[in-house]
């Protein structure tokens, strides 16, 4: 039985060219692939990436001042922010019928409130504001500037309609030059005034905690990792298990743990008072400020680093430091010129992991960092919760998101995405 | 040719000064009781000389009624003087100088080495080894030192001298009957029962069929496709929270008043599908790397045996990922056992977990009752660690005999 014409396409059974039967089952099998992946890849879409998505959008969407005070806005455009004049009549009767109908709806506190986050006193100003709007008779009167002016001598400040001109546009950058310390103008971005810049500050900082933590991470955890790749199996599992152990237990018991051992009257502070190391009135505070943070999170990262370490370093066969011994080579010259290099990519890998997870903590600071020991998630959690001031944290996010994704592109050009191992 | 394991004796210059060092280090710890570290260190290095030079001049005493004697008078000696915890210390140092005594006098300490290395080499040895030991106690201290103070029979977070007495009264039960106690602390138990289960079924079902897919041999935008799976796992936790906390409240709403379903269900069914969705990466880690090691030719010789594809899947692939599964699901089980930041982003009051409410504990109204919480936690994750163990024993154990 031959399934070939003597000189045609090379033929299936069923008489169709093996070509495209071939195409065929190809495509089922990509099919079925993808119907398999689809639930969980639409699951992920919809519940996680587009949730994220829409969170960083928020960062410049800026639609309140248009939507509530759509006439405002328009009649604002011809006015000269930089003219330093007050606007004309059309502007405040323009703004009087905005406000008069945002006032019934209700809605006047949103925009007082957004209006607050770029300069303080707009919230109460258009509170008080609106509490006379609701009795204008929009037909009747006439001079609304007068009136505006007469209800809150704010309206008699021309940096109040400056703001409200600068922050009317749909999509701003004010959130992304609020969360570098710098704001909109009229005449452009200027930095912040000095008591108001803090979030440069806390970027920094974030940034150097995570490396002095990572850098802690890499010291620590490079004998540990040697020692478990050198001893016997039987060995190295037993040990293992100090190291999996912490990495198993809560975040939230370690982070106790750990402000149970460095608060002023706990245990480390205790014993070197009882070894008479420090005085009783010396105790050392190594609680609620950069210090603490940088302790407890290296302990709480730390096999992070150790777990990738000791991966690579289980590959690295030991003739190669007997072969340099025996060529010559001191133990320090063998160590640095053949191991070493041999463990970098474990060391970049873990340091990477390490970087990434810090940046984004926000429980542990939260707990043991106090004020100096804060990192830029827990500035967020602030703009969320307290501030309520959802762009400039939306803006936050979208920096820090920018920034471990560029991190993550790396560890895959350096490790690759599949060889991520957890737990050994 | 036989080569004698017999090392000589070392000499007295070595020994005396090796004694006297281990004994001064000891010293600055014992130190406190005799007034101060100084104190401490001169006399019990002191001690140690003496006794050293004692024990190898009298050669009446055989190593073994040595070792056992010498703990004898120190434990008297911290006994009679300084009360119950001295006399345990002085046992311990007892035994542990007789010990370190034969070890270094006899050469106990280059049995294992090899023979040619250097002074300096064996001294590298054991002091990288202490390193090691002081690094794994920085790892272990933290989680041990919760677990006695659990038991604190006052409201400290510290050692009292009654428990370093090892007096009974310094210990008490009462953070763990308030635990139990405890409305607030309960609910909060229940409800992490109660939500991680749920999530872990959602991700490793889910998990579990998109990493077949994965594995298959040709997946049209693998990697990408793999990297919107693992998302969860990369993006900042404090971001997917901020994320989930705008989409959730939308879709709250829209179940509440468009749907009809209950305010508290609504909230669960929310924290539900969030932590469902941070613990997916773990599940397709674990199971993808256990369909690696899964050899095709099984599934083809079930279906040329006549099994459908869910008769194979249930009976020939199922069995043997189950080890991948199960932990990919105790990961799972974790992630969302442990997570607070997410759950405090869009969880209402009700929906209180157990790592909440110790984040509200640790931040607000400090109380030692979440002490006794996280000893129980640490237990549950000697149990956790100890079933992974045994599956990666057994998956081993299963790729090891399957052909391929």
């Amino acid at each position: 039985m031959s399934y070939t014409d003597d000189n045609g396409p090379m033929m299936t059974m069923d008489g169709k060219p093996l070509k495209r039967s071939l195409a065929i089952a190809l495509r089922r099998q990509k099919v079925r692939a993808l119907l398999l992946i689809s639930p969980l890849l639409i699951f992920v879409l919809f519940t996680f990436l587009f949730p994220i998505a829409s969170m960083l959008f928020r960062s410049v969407e800026n639609d309140i001042v248009s939507e509530i005070l759509p006439k405002t806005v328009v009649a604002l455009h011809s006015w000269d922010a930089e003219s330093g004049e007050l606007p004309d009549e059309i502007v405040y009767s323009a703004f009087a019928g905005d406000l008069q109908r945002a006032a019934k709806a209700k809605d006047h506190t949103r925009v007082g409130l957004r209006l607050n986050y770029e300069k303080s006193g707009m919230a109460s100003l258009f509170k008080k504001t609106a509490r006379q709007a609701k009795k204008w008779d929009l037909e009747a009167d006439t001079s609304f500037k007068a009136k505006l002016i007469e209800t809150h001598k704010g309206w008699a400040d021309i940096a109040v309609w400056q703001t409200l001109k600068t922050h009317s546009s749909r999509y701003t950058s004010g959130y992304f030059l609020n969360s570098i310390d710098m704001r909109k103008t009229v005449s452009g971005p200027e930095f912040q005034p000095e008591d108001r810049q803090i979030l440069v500050t806390l970027f920094k900082r974030t940034l150097i905690i995570s490396l002095v933590i990572t850098m802690s991470c890499i010291l620590l955890s490079y004998p540990v990792a040697w020692l478990l790749a050198n001893l016997p199996m039987r060995q190295a599992n037993l040990l293992m298990i100090l190291v999996l152990l912490p990495f198993w237990t809560s975040l939230l018991v370690r982070t106790s743990a750990w402000k149970v051992m460095l608060q002023q009257q706990g245990v480390i502070n205790d014993l070197l008072v009882a070894l008479g190391m420090i005085e009783e009135t010396g105790r050392l505070a190594l609680i609620n400020n950069q210090l603490g943070t940088v302790i407890a999170m290296t302990h709480i990262l730390l096999p992070f680093m150790i777990l990738p370490m000791y991966s690579v370093m289980q590959s690295i066969p030991p003739t190669y430091l007997r072969a340099a011994k025996s060529l010559g080579a001191t133990n320090w010259t063998a160590f640095w010129r053949i191991y070493f290099p041999q463990s970098v990519p474990g060391i970049g890998a873990g340091s990477i992991l390490v970087f990434i997870l810090s940046i984004g903590y926000y429980i542990t600071p939260e707990i043991v960092g106090g004020n100096k020991g804060v990192f830029i998630s827990n500035r967020i959690a602030y703009h969320i919760f307290q501030s309520m001031n959802w762009g400039l944290a939306a803006a936050l996010g979208t920096i820090l998101l920018v920034a471990v994704l560029i991190l993550y592109w790396a560890y895959d050009k350096i490790v690759g995405i599949d060889n991520v191992k957890l737990g050994g | 040719m036989v080569i004698s394991h017999e090392l000589p004796r070392r000499p007295l210059s070595f020994v005396l000064p090796v004694m006297g060092l281990m004994g001064g280090f000891f010293g600055v710890f014992f130190g406190p009781t005799f007034g101060s570290a100084l104190v401490g260190l001169v006399l019990v290095a002191t001690v140690s000389v003496f006794l050293a030079y004692v024990i190898i001049s009298t050669k009446y005493l055989s190593r073994k009624v040595t070792r056992l004697l010498l703990p004898v008078p120190l434990t008297v000696l911290g006994l009679v003087f300084f009360g119950p915890i001295s006399g345990f210390f002085g046992a311990l140092f007892g035994w542990f100088f007789g010990w370190f005594f034969y070890w270094i006098y006899e050469g106990g300490y280059r049995a294992k080495l090899k023979p040619y290395l250097t002074s300096g080499q064996v001294l590298w040895y054991y002091g990288f080894r202490v390193i090691c030991g002081l690094i794994f106690t920085f790892l272990i201290a933290p989680v041990l030192v919760v677990i006695p103070l659990s038991f604190n029979a006052q409201n400290y977070f510290t050692f009292t001298p009654e428990m370093l007495r090892l007096d009974p009264a310094g210990y008490s039960l009462k953070h763990y009957q308030d635990f139990f106690n405890n409305g607030d602390w309960q609910r909060s138990f229940w409800n992490s029962l109660i939500i991680a289960p749920f999530a872990t079924v959602i991700s490793v079902s889910l998990g579990t069929l998109a990493a077949i897919g994965l594995s298959q041999s040709h997946v049209p935008a693998k990697r990408a496709i793999m990297a919107i799976l693992i998302s969860p796992m990369i993006v900042p936790l404090i971001i997917s929270a901020m994320g989930m906390f705008f989409f959730y409240s939308t879709l709250g709403n829209f179940m509440e008043n468009t749907l009809g379903l209950d305010k508290n269900l609504v909230g669960y069914i929310k924290v539900i599908l969030a932590h469902a969705v941070l613990g997916i990466p773990f599940v397709i880690i674990t199971v993808t790397a256990t369909l690696v090691g899964f050899d095709k030719s099984l599934t083809r010789a079930a279906s040329s045996m006549g099994a459908g594809p869910v008769k194979t899947f249930f009976k020939v692939q199922m069995p043997l990922i189950m080890p991948g599964v199960i932990s990919g699901g105790l990961f799972a089980f974790i992630t969302s056992f442990d997570e607070v930041v997410v759950v405090m982003f869009i969880g209402s009051a009700s929906q209180k977990t157990l790592p909440w409410q110790m984040f509200i504990g640790l931040r607000e109204q400090i109380s030692p009752t979440i002490l006794a919480v996280a000893t129980i936690l640490v237990g549950v994750s000697v149990v956790l660690l100890l079933t992974l163990e045994l599956l990666r024993r057994r998956s081993e154990r299963l790729r090891g005999l399957s052909p391929g």
